[in-house]
């Protein structure tokens, strides 16, 4: 099919040229030239294909409700289908998880593999957002890389804490302490000679004599939660003071803001929104970066 | 007497502006205010200054000085569209660049509307306004109607423009894609909207030559539909009549959906249908040729106005929007494919037997290219709106490619192209200062776009693929920030790109600037006529 436009070699035979509408706007004119037609079957052709469209999907909206389509596909039916399918093939997987002693789990390598692939998506998804994508935290969020823990590292301890959190008000089981805002009732000289003794233990450059004075002030209101040598306990969530790893800065300023103002970090309860074998994966996952006890 | 009664407005306004500023309950709302009391001021004094004086002759020729002006500022808000969209592009490679010191002024998040708006609205709707004024005078033969009503088209706009940019760097917005402007800037836009729909559908009225140019439909077409979206996705109540804020009439999927059948259509009658009608007279003029086909614009121009307003839901595949709604969004923007490269076809077969000018007009040049991102843009756009490509692009940057490909290559180009044709015949200059600078522009403007979109692409469906990839078990392979990671190389090439393309339109500022300088030497002024009258019937 030949369309039966003419299109002149050069510009100057417009007058014998095709036809014209007669129309001119400012030296503009228009040629009669048919529509190309591969244009005109492709925009037909794309028309058809519209209604077939319509009919084989959910498309006329109705009273209440739209016609289904004759394929009966909806999105939420499609990924619904999708998740359905991963979580059969995965439950005698996710079921093995959760019966198995934390600590036994890497005795099964097919379930352990599982496991840290399942923990890796869920801590990218759900954790990264304050721990970091490589787990390496932040001020106030604690590094999951290193065997320093606030509130235990073996497998059993992280996934209480992922399940229940860290002082949110949601989880009656959340693990909880709290650190006295010592402001409140310490003179401002003995803060100074508390922050010089911190600074001793962790081997930082401090005021020998202060640290001396603070040291009695430290066993009279410290120790009983950061143990006598400043070790900490992971009954209390309490830091160790001696090493070089401060969740809130290990300078002056920042433990003179700890000791004065105290800290209260808060981690949200994971049991309402993922599965116990989720929990599992992922304290499984993060127990592997590095530090687990 | 009405200068009078504009003095005693002037001044009531002003009082008004001063009051609201005093009142203002937020610090956008307050600068917004005292600008309009300055502009106020300002018209003021100037009003006072010329009183008793006679008023000056009217010319009756074409109204040429508002075109004039609408040419300066279409180059001028160019330059600063395309500069915000640099430091934007520099901001997300290197986002130190959002400087403390400049948070909650000049960070990302404030600066990106400033970018989209001066580019979409003030760039290329100064574009619009300017070429429709002078096609429309041309191809009805008739000077606009209205008087100074088209000065005020002018003005207002700016104005419309200086008080959404204020907001925007203050804070306040709708939070509406491309509809960003709070209640107040809305409310005025719209007044002067209608302005412009009276001058310009008065001289259509007025026109001295039988039909209408298929132009003036585009044209029209756009204005009108506009005025509708404009009017639609801008339904709020304001919290107190002092502040910015505005609550939105629509909530949930309703406000999502008018808000994409309002951008969508933005895009469909603002940046194409608008700019069809650009290139439905530059191209033709400019290659001194007929029109490919008739037929063809009477077929491509009603299909295309009557398939785009329904291809808005495309923009929310896989939300809460029902599937009915999905699958009409989606079917409706694949067959508005044909009806988008009618334009383009038209475009480039009125080249047809001068193709030789490619070679030596290098404004030629850019409006084939133009052309060609049309077509591109025209065909990638139905192609993102199938349900399975869409379930990979959306979000990704391959979105922010598409647009710009058709942005920068398809609006940026034939504005360049018609701001080269324009500025000459306005001036009464013989021609441009130097053919070769439009030529170096050309490479560079083309050269900035495949950087940007070819950019965006392979970062865009890279990062597609990196979200949805799972493993054997259905879990996520990737996390967010990985993905980030990646692009680094890509929008370093990007923001290259934007770089070649803003140096461009510098050298196209020097260029028009040496024209109306250097080449003192007059043609003969162009007056109306309706010499074709009588062939025509």
């Amino acid at each position: 099919m030949k369309p039966r436009q003419v299109i002149p070699e050069s510009g100057d035979d417009i007058a014998t040229g095709p036809d014209t509408t007669g129309h001119e706007w400012d030296g503009i004119k228009e040629y009669n030239n048919p529509m190309p037609r591969w244009w005109l079957w492709t925009m037909y052709a794309t028309i058809v294909w519209g209604i077939a469209y319509a009919i084989a999907y959910p498309s006329w909206p109705l009273i209440t409700k739209a016609t289904p389509g004759l394929l009966d596909y909806t999105a939420r039916g499609a990924l619904e289908e999708d998740i359905r399918r991963f979580n059969a093939s995965n439950a005698p997987l996710d079921e093995a998880l959760v019966r198995m002693e934390l600590d036994q789990v890497q005795s099964d390598t097919n379930l352990y593999a599982y496991a840290l692939r399942g923990g890796a998506a869920v801590f990218r998804n759900h954790c990264s957002q304050c721990h970091g994508s490589g787990a390496a935290g932040a001020t106030g969020y604690p590094n999951l890389l290193d065997d320093d823990w606030l509130w235990g590292g073996s497998e059993d301890a992280i996934r209480y804490t992922v399940a229940h959190g860290i002082r949110n008000e949601n989880d009656s089981d959340a693990r909880f302490s709290q650190m006295p805002a010592y402001g409140e009732f310490l003179e401002t000289e003995e803060i100074d000679n508390l922050v010089e003794y911190v600074l001793s233990l962790s081997g930082q450059d401090h005021r020998i004599e202060m640290a001396v004075a603070g040291s009695e002030l430290f066993a009279e209101q410290c120790s009983a939660c950061h143990g006598d040598a400043g070790l900490g306990n992971q009954e209390e969530g309490a830091p160790n003071l001696t090493d070089a790893i401060w969740l809130f800065g290990g300078g002056r300023d920042e433990i003179r803001h700890s000791i004065y103002y105290s800290r209260y970090g808060v981690m949200p309860n994971w049991n309402e929104r993922l599965t116990e074998s989720q929990i599992r994966q992922v304290s499984l996952y993060v127990h592997q970066l590095g530090g687990g006890e | 007497m009405p200068n009078q009664a504009l003095i005693v407005v002037l001044g009531v306004l002003t009082l008004l502006a001063a009051m609201a500023a005093n009142y203002a309950r937020d610090l956008a709302y307050m600068a917004n205010a005292l600008t309009v009391m300055i502009v106020c001021v300002g018209l003021f004094i100037w009003r006072v200054r010329r009183y008793g004086e006679p008023p000056r002759a009217v010319d009756d020729g074409y109204q040429d000085g508002v075109i004039r002006a609408g040419v300066i500022a279409t180059a001028f808000w160019g330059v600063v569209g395309f500069l915000v969209g640099v430091v934007i592009a520099l901001q997300l490679t290197f986002p130190v660049l959002n400087f403390e010191w400049s948070e909650g002024l000049l960070n990302f998040g404030r600066l990106r509307p400033l970018h989209t708006s001066a580019v979409i609205f003030a760039f290329g709707g100064n574009a619009l306004i300017a070429c429709s004024f002078y096609i429309v005078q041309r191809t009805t033969a008739a000077r606009l109607w209205g008087g100074n009503l088209a000065w005020f088209v002018f003005w207002g706009y700016q104005l419309f423009i200086v008080l959404a940019a204020i907001g925007y760097l203050l804070g306040a917005t709708q939070s509406k894609e491309y509809a960003e402007p709070e209640w107040y800037v809305d409310i005025w836009l719209t007044i002067v909207w209608v302005a412009y729909l009276a001058v310009f559908l008065g001289t259509i009225i007025r026109r001295r030559e039988p039909h209408i140019y298929v132009a003036n439909w585009f044209f029209l077409s756009f204005i009108v539909t506009i005025a509708m979206l404009h009017l639609a996705n801008n339904i709020s109540i304001p919290v107190s009549i002092f502040g910015s804020k505005s609550v939105q009439l629509f909530a949930g999927v309703q406000d999502a959906m008018t808000q994409w059948w309002y951008a969508h259509n933005a895009v469909g009658f603002f940046l194409t249908a608008g700019f069809l009608g650009m290139m439905y007279y530059f191209v033709p003029k400019q290659a001194n040729r007929p029109v490919f086909s008739y037929k063809l614009s009477i077929v491509h121009f009603w299909s295309l106005i009557f398939m785009y307003i329904w291809a808005g839901p495309h923009h929310l595949h896989y939300t809460a929007l029902p599937d009915w709604a999905s699958t009409l969004g989606m079917v409706f923007s694949v067959m508005l494919w044909m009806p988008s490269w009618g334009g383009m076809i038209n475009g480039l077969m009125t080249l047809s037997g001068a193709w030789d000018k490619i070679r030596t007009d290098p404004i030629i040049r850019m409006m084939v290219v133009s052309l060609a991102f049309y077509g591109m843009a025209t065909f990638e756009g139905p192609m993102m709106s199938i349900k399975a490509v869409n379930s990979l692009s959306h979000y990704t940057d391959w979105t922010i490619g598409h647009v710009h490909s058709g942005a920068l290559g398809w609006n940026g180009l034939i504005t360049f192209a018609a701001l080269y044709f324009l500025t000459p015949k306005l001036w009464n200059r013989k021609g441009l200062y130097s053919l070769r600078l439009v030529s170096v522009h050309f490479w560079l403007a083309t050269v900035g776009i495949v950087f940007y979109a070819a950019s965006m692409w392979v970062t865009g469906i890279m990062e597609g693929l990196l979200w949805r990839e799972v493993d054997a078990n259905g879990f996520l392979v990737n996390s967010f920030a990985d993905t980030v990671v990646a692009k680094f190389p890509m929008y370093l090439v990007r923001s290259l790109g934007g770089v070649l393309y803003l140096l461009g339109a510098l050298i196209m500022c020097y260029n028009l600037w040496m024209t109306v300088m250097s080449d003192r030497q007059r043609k003969p002024v162009d007056q109306p006529t309706a010499a074709a009258v009588g062939g025509a019937m």
